[in-house]
């Protein structure tokens, strides 16, 4: 029977449509996959030595002291990326197997996800380092190690839990930032009593035996919990959203974009993976504190300030943009028999990217603190965003033929097939041509005219708006029959 | 009104639609049917511009569908459910359509006022998105949005299927009218040979792509068909 199930999950895997790319992008892949190991490792290693040589004699102490913070920020990234055991389960359902059999093949497969690995590929070698070099005891390290591997196992069945119920994550989102931010500001500092815990787990090795129950019994209450809930209206339900209604009549004054408009909100508002789209815009906007901080000494250069500002204000217009048509993939066809005008269509995907690089222009404002010259470079971005990368990304996007799942986050984080030449080779208007823009009036005269040189570029591309829009309309024309025939192929 | 010659579609070289000469004049009401991979669909999508010709084209009221798009504003659909926006409401959807079709609201709603009985209370005001309503429900939804806006062609793949007995009793009385007193042409694929007998003047059968029957319906029309399809092996 067990067999049965491998094999089952073994062509489920292989056969998905995300693995029919070709070859050397596989060979990527592997790659990639296999230097993530080996970073994972090396930092696993090498973390012993940078902690005690920079930051304190007793790398352990460290580690438990963030340890609540990584178990925490594990707990996200779960959520947000490991799926639950319960796809796939429908069609076995009428089938004659036992639902425990059924539901426990569901649940250990979990156990031996991706997400649980990975943790161990830091922590044996880092244990291996603390009884080698750090002088530790076998049995404290070894207990200590247990304990920790029970806690994330106890994640991993949170997870399940959880999963699909927004308002737990958000709460524990919301707490992680609190605490963050009063640790940061000396008010409260919740690690030192959590630190103590994870020490308690080394001084007394015996005590690793609480977190693994632990696990044990939310293994317990996870397939008590599946199995109970075993029945197509219950647990395996689909999640049914209660509706809004909103007229948003605020958008009329549009005009006959508006149409458009109003749906495109509704799309991003009551769709996951749009609204996830929202949420990595968002971390966009702090990505320049890596700059302007001058937290990575490779990007101190004073051409690395406009790539931060184009990206600053740009996150949303980059992560929606590049997927323009794509968004409404799943009812193209509808939308292709319909008496559309496609300059409206496009230019309501539009006003949202202005929208929205506008907003997030007045968020970033905050670079004030880092001086004039962080903040105008956002500005900057943001003009040249505007004016030229919204234009460059509908173009890209209209050769993107990637069908989007609205429903689910699956593929969220990057997709192979939006890879190919043509969009790379739209990089390098979108990034590389305003950093050199940026260059020459540096070299010239000074940053002033840096800056000025590429707002002027930004103004400039805003009066080909209707041209690129004309060349976008006759490359969607042109690939219609091909769009149409690439959206249909759900998976 | 619909003018199709010379009209294949081969995929690898295997041809799934051939069909020579076939008109459809304003105001029929024309049933398509046939087992499974006759091309019914194909047939449809062809004339929705939705896939290319191999050979050959469709004219829509004189308009070469293939080329212009201007049989876009009197013509409506509903193929299947990705002529649906699932993350909207019924109601949302049907003023997007009709936004699109050049209606404002109170022309929507009069229309939809049109179709309460046929919507059974299941459709309008019930805080639910497309998305989640069931198929049947769906299908519904679709085509009533497909009437809006006055087409002059509607066509409706299959809108037979997955509806309760009162729905399609319903819906015949409604694609009945919609030819016979308001000179649509409506183009209706099915497989239940009595409805389609019920609601057509004209029914074409289709096999492996080729039109084999061409009937003006009659009584001895069902007989003929019904005859027809058990001698035919299921292929």
């Amino acid at each position: 029977m067990l067999k049965n199930f491998i094999s089952l999950e073994w062509k489920s895997f292989f056969r998905s449509a995300s693995f029919k790319v070709n070859l050397v992008l596989k060979i990527f892949m592997i790659i990639g996959a296999f230097f993530m190991l080996l970073y994972a490792v090396g930092i696993g290693i090498g973390a012993y030595f940078i902690i005690e040589e920079l930051v304190d004699p007793n790398p352990l102490k460290v580690i438990n002291k963030y340890l609540i913070f990584y178990l925490t920020v594990d707990l996200v990234i779960r959520y947000f990326l490991q799926k639950m055991p319960i796809v796939n389960i429908k069609p076995l359902l009428y089938l004659p197997l036992q639902k425990n059999q059924i539901v426990s093949f569901g649940i250990n497969k979990t156990m031996i996800s991706f997400f649980n690995i990975l943790h161990g590929f830091f922590f044996i070698p880092f244990s291996i380092v603390l009884i080698v070099k750090g002088g530790h005891e076998f049995v404290n390290v070894l207990g200590w190690h247990l304990a920790l591997l029970g806690l994330f196992f106890c994640n991993n069945f949170i997870n399940i839990f959880v999963n699909s119920k927004d308002v737990v994550f958000y709460s524990i989102i919301g707490i992680l930032i609190t605490l963050g931010g009063l640790i940061y500001y000396d008010i409260f500092d919740i690690t030192v009593y959590t630190a103590p815990i994870f020490q308690a787990f080394f001084d007394r090795p015996y005590l690793a035996i609480i977190p693994l129950v632990l696990a044990f019994v939310l293994y317990k209450m996870a397939f008590s919990y599946f199995r109970k809930n075993f029945y197509l209206d219950a647990g395996l339900a689909k999640k049914v959203d209660i509706a809004e209604t909103d007229n948003m009549s605020w958008l009329d004054r549009f005009g006959s974009v508006s149409t458009f408009l109003k749906n495109d909100i509704k799309l991003i508002k009551r769709n996951k993976r749009s609204k996830t789209t929202v949420i990595m815009s968002v971390v966009f906007i702090f990505y320049g504190l890596l700059f302007f901080t001058g937290a990575v000494e490779v990007y101190d250069g004073p051409f690395w300030r406009v790539f931060a500002g184009i990206f600053i204000s740009g996150g949303f217009l980059f992560s929606f943009g590049q997927f323009v048509p794509s968004w409404d993939s799943a009812y193209y066809p509808l939308m292709m028999s319909q008496n559309i005008r496609y300059k409206e269509y496009l230019e309501s995907k539009w006003y949202l990217m202005v929208i929205a690089t506008i907003a997030s222009t007045l968020l970033a404002s905050f670079y004030l603190y880092f001086g004039w010259q962080a903040y105008a470079a956002v500005v900057v971005g943001a003009i040249y965003n505007i004016g030229v990368n919204s234009h460059v990304v509908l173009w890209g996007g209209a050769y993107i033929k990637t069908p989007i799942d609205l429903t689910s986050n699956k593929k969220a984080f990057g997709d192979k097939k939006a890879f190919n030449v043509k969009t790379l080779l739209l990089t390098i208007p979108k990034l590389v041509l305003p950093m050199i823009i940026y260059a020459v009036g540096h070299f010239i005269q000074g940053e002033m005219l840096g800056f000025v040189l590429v707002a002027v570029f930004g103004l400039f591309g805003f009066l080909f708006k209707n041209k690129v829009f004309e060349i976008i309309e006759k490359i969607y024309k042109a690939e219609k029959y091909k769009t149409l025939a690439a959206y249909k192929q759900n998976n | 009104m619909i003018t199709t010659t010379n009209l294949s579609k081969s995929y690898n070289g295997v041809t799934v639609l051939n069909i020579e000469n076939l008109d459809i004049p304003k105001g029929q009401s024309f049933g398509l049917v046939g087992n499974n991979g006759a091309g019914k669909t194909t047939y449809f999508s062809l004339l929705l511009d939705l896939i290319q010709p191999t050979t050959g084209h469709i004219k829509n009221n004189n308009v070469l569908v293939s080329e212009s798009e201007d049989w876009k504003p009197f013509t409506s659909a509903f193929i299947d459910e990705t002529f649906l926006i699932g993350y909207l409401t019924a109601e949302e959807y049907f003023y997007f359509i009709g936004e699109l079709r050049g209606q404002n609201k109170q022309d929507v709603d009069a229309i939809l006022a049109q179709f309460e009985d046929f919507f059974h209370g299941e459709i309008l005001k019930q805080k639910k998105y497309l998305r989640d309503l069931s198929k049947g429900n769906q299908k519904k939804a679709g085509i009533v949005a497909a009437l809006i806006g006055n087409p002059e062609v509607i066509i409706l793949d299959e809108p037979f299927a997955n509806l309760d007995p009162t729905t399609q009793i319903r819906l015949k009385g409604i694609i009945k009218d919609l030819a016979k007193t308001q000179g649509v042409t409506v183009l209706v694929s099915s497989h239940d040979l009595l409805h389609v007998t019920d609601v057509c003047e004209r029914i074409v059968v289709l096999e492996k792509g080729e039109v084999i029957k061409d009937l003006a319906t009659s009584e001895a029309t069902l007989k003929e068909l019904e005859a027809h399809f058990s001698g035919v092996t299921e292929s």
